[in-house]
């Protein structure tokens, strides 16, 4: 097929196409800090290979980098990669491997507020860098569980001594994880929908 | 050895979302992959901020009908790839355009009744139980 200006494009195979029958949608999105292990979360779960979403965003320029005259503006690409899970010939989840920096998080319209519930991956070696996305989704009030991610090296904490570092809940499940294995990442998502499925019990009873 | 401390943070659903910091769509200068040389689409591009569709990353997107001869390569591009339905985010990806890019070029295709597009079931304050199940048993299948 002739398809004018794409053909450095790979586009979707024929199994990537979703079945006429799709109707809705529901996401969930993978967080954490750099390099904790998202994109390989997405990928060892997806039925397609993963693939990447990009906004640019334009700041005014400080001052630093003034190569190309001073009216300088940076343009920054910020990419996010996902994947995806048909749940049923109706429905489908996709999975957002999201950038760890939340002022970002505004490109990408309803990321957080529509979605069913996050995935905070951490490293034991780097706890803090995921301190901040923690925080910014409590305040927006996003359910999520925590997916501890081994690392070869990685310190190995207690659960409820990670629990209490992490200043978390009682009811917020914390498990390990390997993210670069299938079965390992979908247990994580289970997780995180029984957990989600609580809150709408506990929330049906008050 | 004792990790670091977090401190917990209060939940503000009543505080309204930072205002947005200025996004542009892609101008000629800013794109260095050389597939900017399209006027038409170009013009799909620039012509159209501001009208963006509520469309969300998981909308699902549909073609109505088999691209009529009036449209831009671009469009008869997308409108082929969604023969089968495919979420905006993997339009994106598949025609290597930013998302913002993506919305516009499909609020165009909505607004000209050439595609369909199907709403994506988001977090409500009380979840719908049925619907986690079944998430939980696709997943289980997996
Ligand atoms: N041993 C081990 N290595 C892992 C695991 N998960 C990810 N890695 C490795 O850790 C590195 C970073 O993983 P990514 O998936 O790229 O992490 P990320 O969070 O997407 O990183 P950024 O997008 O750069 O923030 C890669 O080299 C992975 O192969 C894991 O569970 N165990
Ligand atoms: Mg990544």
């Amino acid at each position: 097929m002739d398809f004018k200006g794409s053909d450095t494009i790979p586009g979707p195979r024929s199994e990537d196409h979703l079945p006429h029958t799709a109707q809705a949608a529901v996401k969930i999105v993978i967080v954490g800090g750099f390099g904790v292990g998202k994109t390989t979360m997405v990928g060892s779960v997806s039925e397609i290979r993963p693939l990447t979403t990009e906004e640019t965003m334009t700041q005014a320029g400080i001052g630093v980098d003034d190569n190309y005259g001073s009216d300088s503006k940076t343009a920054t690409t910020v990419a996010m990669d996902f994947g995806r899970i048909s749940i049923t010939d109706e429905l489908v989840l996709y999975l957002f491997g999201t950038p760890g920096q939340e002022r970002f998080w505004f490109l990408w319209n309803g990321l957080f507020e529509g979605a069913l519930g996050a995935v905070v991956l951490i490293d034991t070696r780097r706890l803090e860098v995921s301190f901040d996305v923690m925080g910014r989704l409590e305040e927006r009030g996003v359910p999520f569980v925590v997916a501890v991610n081994s690392f070869p090296d990685a310190p190995s904490y207690p659960i409820e001594e990670l629990r209490t570092a992490l200043d978390l809940p009682p009811d917020v499940p914390i498990v390990e994880c390997d993210a670069r294995r299938r079965a390992s990442s979908r247990d994580v998502l289970m997780t995180l929908m029984r957990f989600l499925h609580s809150l709408a019990m506990s929330g049906a009873l008050t | 050895m004792t990790p670091p401390q977090r401190k917990r943070r209060r939940s503000r659903p009543d505080v309204p979302p930072p205002p947005p910091p200025p996004s542009t769509p892609p101008t000629p200068e800013s794109g260095e992959d050389g597939d900017n040389k399209n006027p038409e689409r170009l013009y799909v591009i620039s012509g159209a901020d501001g009208a963006r569709a509520e469309l969300d990353l998981v909308t699902l997107i549909v073609a109505r009908a088999a691209p009529p001869p009036s449209v831009t390569p671009e469009q008869a591009a997308l409108l082929r790839l969604c023969l089968a339905p495919l979420s905006v985010a993997e339009l994106s990806a598949y025609l290597n355009l930013p998302f913002s890019a993506m919305t516009a070029l499909i609020t165009e295709l909505i607004t000209a009744e050439l595609v369909q597009a199907r709403a994506p079931i988001v977090r409500q304050a009380l979840p719908d139980r049925s619907l986690l199940e079944a998430v939980m048993h696709g997943l289980q299948r997996l």
